[in-house]
């Protein structure tokens, strides 16, 4: 109950910030509307594959989820830089209200964002299917890899430090390792090797899988993310829990 | 049973001891100043006391709880405004009052209820629906103070209530407290000797992380055969520095 209290404080405050609609909705629409327009204008055959809006759509949710770090990391740093926490600190909620009001809220934003982004896209035109549920699905996983990195710099970080490393330095690397802007295999090399290790490109390849009804090519990508959210998930937890007892 | 008792309570930081055994007790009922120039530890003495941080050595009782063993029935029976302003920004007066009646265990009725009821005492029904972030420094400290007093606490601490004030905020503050006198067992922190004398029943001066005087203003002028409150604490605060030399 404390904990659902304190989620909805949360959930209020990020939801207030014009930033979160900025940068969660209205970017990766814009975006969207505006590659798939440029796709068109191509003739058929000669666009880049990547922007189809079949595999266009799934990356972009992706890319949109990113953003969640952002929020997260900015509110959870805030909050640690004001008296607010001091507050918090003193009245009876428990570390684990602490990790579950933070991280809760962001799980329906993120299906929100996709929903939205799947909603525009199917005005631009992407073909409705049963498979666009299944990729929201998908991309609850993601969402979790993002909410665990936002735990874990809104922790350590300093407010002015999250905007760098979660707004600039992360989204930036999410972007360039995920096949989502251009093919990581027409670079090569190692960064190829980087983008194959890091959870960005299997996440939007699992996306596209399930937005495009591929069911086997899920799973493959899919367990890479889900990997890399348990663990950043348990990293995020611990280093929030040291961090609440020392104060 | 004594609202709060401390036992040669002990914080040290790294190259630092920031309260030097602190021997304090306020009865129940009691608005209790600590008086103090900044950096004399007040702030950490407060901390200990609600369970923020933990006492190096010695050990504190709040309404007979200690704060190292018993910290979760500390926390279910007093609350803080601690020294900056602790509102969400994002949030209207309203909810955030309601807020922290619901962290405290209050349902959605309770918590409205006394919301309503607070927002009267503190004459803030106008601005229920403002922003906590549009409001100005005298009404966010205001609203801060209201957030610790809507969980009726039975021990309210007071960090600097009005530090930072103009003198018309200050002023209004001082009634809200003395409004609450006597209804709870309240501790204010202040380095302001007009308010520690006008608003307490017992003042405790503490320098460098100790108590070095305690008694009523019109007892403490006497103890430094002083007839002015200023005279006496600079006396009073200047015999621990030559002690501690
Ligand atoms: N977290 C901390 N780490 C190191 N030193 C601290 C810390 N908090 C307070 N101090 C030091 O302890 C002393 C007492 O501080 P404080 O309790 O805030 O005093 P006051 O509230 O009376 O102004 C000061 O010298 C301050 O620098
Ligand atoms: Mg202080």
């Amino acid at each position: 109950m404390r904990m659902l209290t304190f989620a909805s404080r949360n959930t209020k405050e990020i939801l207030r910030d014009i930033l979160t609609l900025i940068f969660g909705i209205a970017f990766p629409i814009v975006l969207l509307v505006l590659l798939s327009m440029i796709n068109k204008s191509i003739p058929q055959g000669y666009g880049p594959d990547l922007f189809q809006i079949e595999k266009l759509t799934p990356g972009i949710t992706v890319f949109g989820l990113s953003f969640l770090s952002l929020f997260s990391s900015m509110l959870i740093a805030k909050d640690r830089t004001t008296s607010f926490v001091l507050r918090l600190f003193t009245s009876p909620l428990k570390p684990s209200d602490f990790i579950l009001g933070y991280t809760l809220p962001m799980i329906p934003m993120a299906i929100i964002q996709s929903v939205i982004c799947y909603l525009a896209a199917m005005i631009f035109g992407l073909e409705f299917s049963a498979n666009i549920f299944l990729a929201v699905a998908v991309n609850i996983p993601i969402a979790l890899v993002f909410i665990a990195l936002g735990l874990l710099f809104g922790t350590i970080l300093s407010e002015k430090a999250v905007g760098g490393v979660c707004g600039a330095l992360l989204t930036n690397l999410s972007a360039w390792f995920s096949n989502i802007w251009f093919d990581t295999a027409m670079v090569g090399g190692a960064f190829k090797k980087v983008a194959d290790c890091l959870p960005f490109s299997h996440a939007v390849a699992a996306a596209r899988a399930a937005a495009a009804g591929d069911y086997s090519a899920i799973m493959p990508d899919l367990w890479w993310v889900i990997g890399y959210a348990v663990v950043l998930l348990v990293a995020a937890i611990a280093v929030f829990s040291v961090k609440l007892k020392k104060h | 049973m004594e609202a709060i008792r401390t036992e040669n309570l002990v914080k040290k930081y790294k190259d630092k001891t920031a309260v030097k055994g602190l021997d304090l007790t306020v009865h129940q009922g009691e608005l209790y100043a600590l008086l103090g120039v900044n950096g004399a530890g007040k702030s950490t003495t407060i901390k200990m006391l609600s369970c923020l941080t933990q006492p190096t050595s010695g050990d504190a009782f709040v309404m007979g709880h200690s704060v190292v063993k018993e910290a979760d029935q500390v926390k279910a029976i007093m609350n803080v405004s601690p020294q900056e302003t602790a509102v969400a920004a994002k949030l209207s007066v309203r909810e955030n009052l309601e807020f922290i009646a619901r962290i405290y265990g209050c349902d959605k009725k309770q918590a409205r209820e006394k919301t309503d009821q607070i927002l009267e005492e503190f004459s803030m029904q106008e601005i229920e629906k403002s922003r906590a972030a549009t409001l100005s420094g005298g009404w966010q400290r205001r609203l801060s103070i209201a957030m610790a007093l809507i969980t009726q606490p039975q021990v309210l601490f007071l960090d600097e209530p009005t530090l930072g004030l103009d003198v018309l905020a200050r002023r209004e503050l001082w009634s809200v407290i003395e409004k609450l006198k006597g209804k709870m067992t309240i501790i204010l922190t202040t380095h302001y000797l007009e308010e520690a004398e006008s608003l307490s029943d017992r003042i405790g001066i503490m320098a460098k992380g100790v108590l070095c005087a305690e008694g009523t203003a019109a007892e403490l002028k006497a103890k430094a055969g002083c007839d002015d409150f200023e005279e006496a604490f600079i006396k009073l605060a200047e015999e621990v520095n030559s002690n501690i030399r």
